[in-house]
């Protein structure tokens, strides 16, 4: 099966890199997925986005992105983040606390892209 | 005599004290400077791809006269951002960081700039508050474990500053009412090794744009762009700001920890010579206190006698 390298990586950390088989996010344009061969492509992602990753080994990682960027080159798929956390790394009544407290609209939304990456529904 | 040594035996046990303070000091600077270099080379996945999409994005972008890619014709004011400790106890760290951003000052106003101060660590704050001198805004608080959002702050307010600085006449604040910047400079320590520590200073905006000669071997991808090429750059630039302000408070939280692991190593070194200088004075004063004591009991002895005989 075809696979792309994927990396996932936050101003302070590299969160994810590896094989992947298919890449799903958000720019601001609308949802997309990024298969093996994908053209290249440069894309700002929605504040409080989601970003879905398909392993090789079938599994998916999950993160919840902020302030970010897509780039799909012929070698593989970069995800820049100005800040990320993986779905397990969610505490998820943290982020549900902090749905309830944001002030403003991006607020809510980064803290809402925490809920969904924890695979719960707002 | 006694008095003496009481006091020699007393400085001796208080520098043994510090010589202690110094040493764990040192132990933690030490310690430290791993973490702070793991965090540096941490950070810079993220660095090296923001590069990489945005040399892709220039290549690509219909035109690069975006504000902060610019030289401004009449430069009047120059934003300055200099990185200091909040601590001291890091021997020059601060004093050479400080030394370097007087002297870009001066070289600003020579060049008949207005220098505009942003300072992040106490050690800044109060070098300027105590000469008086004025300063836009100021961060304290994690200079030796910075955040991101710490440069982001920060780099967002610069940004501000020297966006709204396009349309300045002199000391007419232009169209929007702030008095912006035309230039960002940051002032931090760049970390060469564990021993050298070396303040830099760097334009951060404008950006100067580099031209490769070389024509690269293959042809380069073209892109698809989400939104359009000029808006992802208007979207990237004060991010890779921010990126450059973070990686330099990184650099500078190294720097002060191996700054401070060498002021602390000699103290310790210092204090250790102390208390063998110490001693030998306080064996000697013994030696003399002892030396005393018997002549004195020989002289009374003698004195004794030869009263004794004079009594005959």
């Amino acid at each position: 099966m075809a696979e792309i390298s994927v990396e996932l990586v936050a101003v302070e950390r590299r969160l994810w890199s590896g094989k992947a088989t298919m890449v799903i996010a958000q720019t601001i344009e609308g949802e997309l997925g990024v298969l093996p061969g994908h053209e290249p492509l440069l894309g700002q992602l929605v504040e409080g986005g989601v970003v879905k990753i398909r392993t090789v080994d079938g599994d998916t990682v999950i993160a919840a992105v902020q302030g970010g960027f897509l780039s799909v080159t012929g070698d593989g798929v970069s995800i820049l983040a100005e800040n990320a956390e993986l779905a397990d790394e969610i505490d998820i009544d943290q982020a549900r606390a902090e749905v309830a407290a944001a002030q403003d609209a991006d607020e809510r939304a980064r803290a809402e892209a925490r809920v969904r990456a924890a695979g719960q529904t707002v | 005599m006694a008095a003496q040594l009481r006091e020699l035996r007393q400085r001796i046990r208080s520098t043994q004290g510090l010589a202690k303070i110094f040493k764990a000091q040192e132990v933690i600077a030490t310690t430290r400077i791993s973490r702070a270099q793991a965090r540096v080379e941490a950070s810079r996945p993220y660095a090296t791809e923001i590069t990489n999409v945005l040399s892709a994005l220039a290549g690509a972008a219909s035109n690069l006269d975006h504000p902060l890619l610019t030289e401004r014709e009449n430069p009047k004011r120059a934003g300055v951002l200099i990185v200091t400790s909040d601590r001291g106890l890091c021997g020059g760290y601060n004093a050479n960081v400080l030394r370097a951003a007087e002297e870009l000052v001066s070289l600003l106003r020579s060049e008949g700039k207005q220098p505009v101060l942003y300072l992040i660590g106490r050690k800044a704050v109060s070098f300027y508050t105590f000469r008086n001198r004025d300063f836009v805004e100021s961060w304290t608080g994690f200079s030796e474990t910075p955040r991101y959002e710490n440069a982001q702050t920060a780099g967002d307010l610069l940004v501000k500053a020297f966006m709204s600085g396009a349309d300045d006449e002199g000391d007419n604040p232009g169209a929007d009412g702030v008095l912006g910047v035309d230039e960002l400079h940051i002032v931090y320590t760049e970390f060469r090794s564990m021993l050298s520590q070396v303040p830099t200073v760097k334009r951060i905006a404008p950006m100067e744009v580099e031209y490769s000669e070389e024509t690269p071997d293959t042809i380069p991808p073209s892109y698809e762009f989400e939104p359009g090429a000029d808006q992802l750059l208007s979207a990237l630039l004060p991010k890779y700001i921010n990126t450059r302000i973070f990686s330099a408070l990184l650099d500078s939280a190294a720097s002060e920890s191996a700054a401070r692991r060498t002021a602390m190593k000699s103290a310790t070194d210092n204090a250790n010579d102390l208390v063998l200088t110490l001693s030998r004075e306080a064996n000697q004063a013994r030696q003399a206190q002892i030396t005393q004591e018997i002549s004195e009991i020989v002289g009374g002895a003698n004195a004794l006698a030869a009263a004794a005989g004079s009594d005959d």
